[in-house]
């Protein structure tokens, strides 16, 4: 037996050298949104396959982009909180509040666009409170915000005694072409949400704000220790969680002119699959803009999607379920963790 | 006189009725290596951490280049120019390479928008200082998949970005191998040689014996001695020293001043 005194890295650096060029960076970067995408890809050919008659039409898919743009507001802001390592469930009360406070401005006879505004501050102040109350107490987000959630809208239930406000004049009004029905064939507030998706991909990759966020979720004794100031990037995600959620809220109430005080209920759980089909894991640290935002189209598909395959109501808990399950598990087999 | 960079002026730290540290005086001049030792619990890491602005003090004063500091941070020790080497390294191991040598500290453009071309250069090179002979490692590496040695590379080049007049390294060798503490010692020197200082807080005494040319010695969060290489004679008599300090009784007839007639004879 000879001995080789050759050093061990010269013997396996060839192999050990990932492979170069752009594409396989890019796609070893995103591998998480490519994944999800895989599996949106998968999800509609089974539909198409299941019901062709359906699924080659327009129809379904305008249903499906009417409620997407809400959704993707909601989903891509809460990438922020759970890559900082917390869970937003407040935000569907914040998201009626705020719709509550647009449709109050806009009734007592101020311009629509005020009373955005109007909406926008509310749900960052709100985002502000809850992230505060978080960080500052040490609080379970968990609990806190589901805490908040059902504190605020107990609130609005109060005082609205449930009635909610129609806001018909909207229709005719600038805001309402600009926020409302559809431009080019498409719902319009499609374009403001996308637009919205793309300013948030940038602040989560290419800002500061997103470094540190990302720094925060994965180790923030580490960050804290680097000088970033831990509990302003955690309460920042919170409030553009409420940021988010407003801007959800006047969306939601634009598509029907009327603001119900159960406005944003129906997305909480949803929304929270979202974030986790579309390949953001739980524990901080990292997460992805793009993989949410196909991960709020997986989820609206799934519902209309099942229907339309000719499968009764029924189905519909049980294959979102499972749909949300095998996600998970690809995620978890194209994903390491690092510690 | 050499210029007093960082001083630490009866600073304590307590939890509840518990001192980690009680009441110190240290400082650090300009272009000096000083070697803190003292065994486990002795409030090494406690005070290296307030001078990191990691943790706040419970009383005492900061002052850096002879002003005393208020509202002393993280983010202020860093702008004052002293940078940490902690013992658990302080990475983001979901991170790449360059998001941590960059982290609270990233290149923008405008807006706050990272200029992603510029951090890749400076860390290339960073990196190549660092002695990374490895290719396989670009600047989008994970650091999770770096191995102990790697890691420290990475909290040095952060450390050595900024220019810092004063590096502090809390136990940078320990659980490395000889190799890597070699590097790690070739850039103590290297640090030395540029005109900075270093605060090398380490376990084995050889180690900061060989690197530091003034030693602090802590016990139970109160400074035991503080001399020069020359005053300390030997490795040896550190060690007796320290022992002595750990088991009073053992070496009952052991004090400082034995150092200095050491020294001198």
């Amino acid at each position: 037996m000879t001995l080789s005194l050759e050093p061990v890295e010269a013997r396996t650096a060839p192999d050990a050298r990932p492979p170069d060029g752009a594409l396989r960076r890019f796609l070893s970067k995103n591998r998480a949104s490519i994944g999800t995408l895989a599996v949106f890809v998968v999800m509609m050919a089974v539909f198409i396959v299941a019901s062709p008659q359906v699924f080659t039409h327009w129809q379904i898919y305008d249903s499906v982009l009417v409620t997407l743009p809400v959704a993707l507001c909601l989903v891509v802001p809460l990438v922020f909180v759970v890559a900082v390592g917390e869970i937003d469930l407040s935000f569907p009360a914040t998201m009626g509040f705020s719709a509550w406070i647009f449709a109050l401005l806009v009734q007592a006879g101020f311009s629509p666009f005020l009373a955005i505004l109007g909406a926008l501050a509310t749900g960052m102040l709100l985002g502000y409170c809850v992230g505060a109350l978080v960080v500052t107490a040490s609080l379970s987000s968990l609990i806190a915000t589901l805490g908040m959630n059902y504190m605020l809208r107990g609130l609005i239930m109060i005082i609205t005694q449930g009635k909610s406000i129609a806001l018909l004049d909207l229709q005719d009004a600038a805001a309402g072409r600009l926020f409302s029905g559809e431009f080019f064939g498409f719902p319009v507030q499609m374009f403001w949400a996308l637009g919205f998706v793309a300013f948030a991909g940038l602040l989560f990759n290419r800002h500061r704000f997103g470094a540190r966020v990302h720094a925060v979720g994965d180790h923030p004794d580490s960050a804290q220790q680097m000088g970033i100031n831990v509990n302003r990037i955690r309460i920042a995600t919170f409030v553009f969680m409420g940021l988010g959620a407003a801007l959800a809220g006047v969306f939601s109430t634009m598509i029907n002119y009327t603001w119900w005080p159960t406005t944003g209920d129906g997305y909480l759980l949803p929304a929270i699959a979202s974030v986790f089909v579309g390949g953001t894991p739980t524990w901080g640290g990292i997460g992805t803009i793009t993989g949410g935002a196909i991960g709020a189209l997986i989820v609206s598909f799934i519902q209309s999607g099942i229907v339309a395959a000719g499968l009764s109501g029924f189905y519909v808990q049980f294959f979102n379920g499972l749909i949300i399950i095998l996600a998970l598990l690809g995620h978890r087999w194209n994903q390491k963790r690092y510690r | 006189m050499r210029e007093r960079l960082v001083e630490l002026r009866n600073v304590a730290k307590s939890y509840g009725r518990v001192f980690a540290v009680g009441g110190v005086d240290l400082h650090v001049d300009r272009g000096e290596v000083v070697g803190l030792l003292g065994d486990n619990g002795a409030g090494k890491s406690t005070l290296i951490k307030i001078l990191a602005g990691a943790i706040q003090p419970t009383s005492g004063e900061i002052l850096v280049r002879g002003k005393i500091e208020t509202h002393w941070n993280a983010a202020r020790s860093r702008d004052a120019g002293i940078e940490t080497v902690f013992q658990d390294r302080a990475l983001a191991v979901q991170q790449s390479i360059v998001r941590n040598i960059f982290m609270g500290r990233e290149i923008t453009t405008w807006f706050g928008l990272l200029n992603s071309a510029r951090e890749h250069r400076e860390a290339e090179r960073l990196m190549r200082e660092i002695g990374f002979t490895s290719k396989v490692f670009t600047p989008d590496s994970i650091v999770g998949q770096l191995s102990g040695g790697e890691r420290q590379g990475v909290a040095l080049a952060r450390a050595i970005y900024n220019k810092a007049d004063l590096i502090v390294m809390d136990e940078p060798t320990t659980a490395l191998s000889l190799t890597e503490t070699e590097k790690v010692f070739r850039f103590v020197r290297t640090v030395r040689a540029g005109g900075r200082s270093v605060l090398f807080i380490g376990h084995n005494i050889h180690h900061v014996f060989d690197i530091a040319e003034r030693f602090v010695v802590m016990d139970r969060g109160r400074i035991a001695l503080q001399a020069t290489k020359q005053e300390v004679g030997s490795a040896e008599r550190l060690i007796a020293f320290m022992e002595n300090v750990a088991h009073p009784q053992g070496v009952a007839s052991f004090d400082p001043a034995s150092l200095e007639a050491g020294a001198s004879s």
